[in-house]
């Protein structure tokens, strides 16, 4: 696989942070996140809705911000390059070859007036240089990789002759399309019927696999992540408070809102129509944020600490989590 | 019914509706033909002979039927005036007319487009500041004002451009350009603050859509998105205020070959109306509504090609 400094990350994510300027102040959409990812690996990034994943990710390949008042503030890497102080014309260069993304909603992601073959050829000859004959050909073979019958009728029509799942498949053809060395997937999903998610997440699964690329694989939905994500990261009001391998973390959430997630899920070993326990309460406005941990009003193990003092994501044997009261520990839950 | 079926229908009933509507107006306005031919002298006798030999006598729907009747066969009836056939007076002026809407049409456009894309480059801008002031100014100047104003500064102060009068295309592409532009710009600065503004604001809405993401996640250059991913699906309330303003653009021509001495339909109009020609007014501004409702069908089918969900609707069920 790449990777310009040996065992190096391919993606490197320093104290990412995103605020937008509201009429009721300064909105801390992403406040201080960082992780890394490998090459061919996939992180899975799991939270609430709000809870600022799309803000993050599209921060980091340069999505927010132009226009939108955003104020983005930290250090991305890719393969060792400091994409924040690229030019802007190299940075599009790097992100149409090396960077691919799929959207929640193929409604709206795909270009309701443009023929969806030439949508995928668009990428092909800007970024690898192919004549139009070439990257139409090349689209048609796309759309076969990405599970489209009749491909070459499917290539001269557009957006709203398919249906939500061929459309997300049209939306992966068009992200991998570049051969990208990481493929960034928001909540690619959450607009499908639940027939066809499946389908898609093992479309994405195996393309990642087959093309030795890394992935962030963004959810809001625990499950999801389970037999597709190496790492995961769990996000809470713009914050990372917990990160660990997906088998860590399905063994035992150290951060209480982990566990939230996790009690969540529906499970195979329940009896049918059990309820699931949804959280209670609601994240906290990201314009007022008080002092104290932000998950502590909703949080059963809070302790006085818990409201005076943030927590910040410590490292313990690798996994990581922001809590004073960790589960598995006598304070937590173990108690 | 299919949707072209739909559409002539209405095409017809909007004419119907049209042309009576024209006639009995022209038919209640002041004064009268007969009058105004023979002078206010003339004895009652010689005024009812004279409208008798019209066929002013007979009741008014009579006559509209009359009317309608040969209308629809092409024949719109002989100027009450000058007895010159109202169909051929209307071609022979029509060229000129059509030049200057045309014209104005592309001015509009050729300044209205390329400012909209620019302010949207960073709303709330310089640039878009500049054109957001200048829109209004213009907005705010009638279009006869604007063209006294273009008459002082291209033909009495610089003496670059002829005031008035008209020269056909067989004097030479030149001349005749040379005697287009002043009365084109008079009507087309001001039709292209409207269609920016629209545009402007459509393009704001689109380019806050995933799939403009996605293009700039493709790496695409800010300029290729605007062009080729925002600007087609963005111009669809610009075709429809294209089409609405024809109507505008008329009563602007009106107007303005009458600053400029333009021989055309909107002078042939007027001078209608001030003869209480009722024949050509009544052939003159049918002819007009007609032209307005077809050019009006006209953009709703360009929606079709510019838009293929529209296509899919229309002509697939
Ligand atoms: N352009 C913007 N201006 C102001 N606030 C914004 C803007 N974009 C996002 N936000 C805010 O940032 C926060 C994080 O939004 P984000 O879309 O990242 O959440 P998310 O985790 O992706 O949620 P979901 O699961 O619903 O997609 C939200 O509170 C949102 O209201
Ligand atoms: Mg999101």
């Amino acid at each position: 696989m790449s990777g310009a400094v040996s065992g190096g990350p391919l993606l490197s994510v320093r104290d990412a942070r995103v605020g937008f300027g509201t009429v009721r102040g300064l909105l801390r959409a992403v406040d201080g996140v960082s992780f890394d990812l490998q090459a061919g690996r996939t992180l899975g990034i799991v939270g609430e809705s709000g809870s600022g994943k799309s803000v993050l990710v599209r921060s980091l390949i340069g999505l927010v911000g132009t226009g939108s008042g955003a104020i983005v503030g930290g250090e991305v890497r890719l393969d060792g390059q400091d994409l924040r102080g690229l030019s802007a014309a190299s940075f599009r260069h790097l992100l149409g070859r090396d960077i691919g993304i799929v959207f929640q909603d193929p409604m709206t992601s795909l270009n309701p007036v443009m023929k969806i073959g030439r949508q995928i050829g668009e990428g092909l000859r800007l970024n690898r240089g192919l004549d139009s004959a070439a990257a139409a050909r090349r689209a048609v073979e796309l759309l076969v990789e990405v599970g489209i019958p009749e491909p070459e009728r499917r290539a001269s029509q557009y957006p709203h002759e398919l249906s939500g799942g061929m459309r997300q498949r049209v939306a992966i053809a068009i992200a991998i399309a570049c051969e990208p060395k990481l493929l960034i997937a928001d909540e690619p999903t959450t607009a499908l019927d639940v027939t066809v998610q499946r389908q898609i997440l093992d479309l994405l699964q195996r393309e990642q696999r087959e093309r030795g690329m890394a992935m962030i694989l963004i959810t809001h939905d625990l499950g999801v992540a389970a037999g597709r994500a190496d790492d995961i990261m769990v996000m809470y009001a713009g914050r990372a408070v917990e990160m660990a391998t997906t088998r860590e973390i399905f063994r035992g959430p150290r951060m209480p809102y982990t566990e939230a997630l996790l009690r969540s899920l529906p499970r195979l070993t329940d009896p049918t129509h059990t309820r699931l326990s949804a959280i209670p309460g609601r994240p906290p406005d990201l314009a007022r944020r008080g002092t104290g941990c932000s998950f502590a009003p909703r949080c059963t193990y809070r302790s006085g600490r818990c409201e005076a003092e943030e927590p910040v994501l410590s490292r313990e044997g690798g996994r990581g989590f922001a809590c004073f009261n960790p589960l598995g520990t006598s304070g937590g839950a173990g108690a | 019914m299919h949707w072209l079926a739909r559409q002539a229908l209405r095409l017809i009933v909007v004419l119907f509706c049209v042309t009576l509507l024209t006639f009995l107006i022209v038919n209640i306005l002041p004064g009268d033909v007969a009058t105004a031919i023979l002078g206010g002298l003339a004895t009652p006798e010689d005024l009812a002979g004279l409208r008798a030999d019209l066929g002013l006598d007979r009741p008014m729907l009579v006559r509209y039927f009359d009317w309608l009747g040969s209308a629809l066969s092409g024949d719109l009836g002989r100027s009450h005036r000058s007895g010159e056939p109202v169909a051929q007076a209307i071609a022979d002026r029509l060229p000129v007319s059509l030049q200057l809407m045309v014209m104005a049409q592309v001015i509009a456009l050729g300044v209205a487009v390329p400012a909209a894309l620019l302010s949207v480059r960073r709303p709330g801008g310089l640039f878009d500041r500049l054109s957001a002031s200048a829109a209004f100014g213009f907005l705010a100047t009638p279009s006869f004002m604007l063209g006294i104003l273009l008459i002082y500064l291209f033909s009495v102060t610089l003496d670059l451009l002829p005031a008035t009068g008209f020269s056909p295309m067989s004097e030479g592409l030149w001349a005749n350009f040379e005697s287009m532009i002043l009365p084109a710009l008079s009507l087309g600065l001001i039709e292209w603050t409207v269609l920016m503004r629209v545009l402007r604001s459509d393009l704001l809405t689109t380019l806050k859509e995933d799939f403009i993401l996605l293009a700039r996640a493709k790496g695409l250059p800010p300029w290729r998105v605007l062009l080729q991913h925002a600007l087609r699906p963005s111009s669809f309330t610009l075709i429809t205020v294209v089409g609405l303003n024809i109507g505008g653009l008329i009563g602007g021509a009106v107007i303005v070959e009458q600053i400029f001495a333009l021989p055309g339909v909107g002078r042939l109009l007027l001078g209608g109306i001030f003869n209480r020609d009722l024949i050509l007014v009544q052939g003159t501004v049918s002819f007009i509504a007609a032209g307005f409702v077809l050019v009006n069908f006209l953009v709703d089918m360009l929606y079709a090609v510019l838009d293929p969900r529209v296509r899919h609707v229309r002509f697939r069920s």
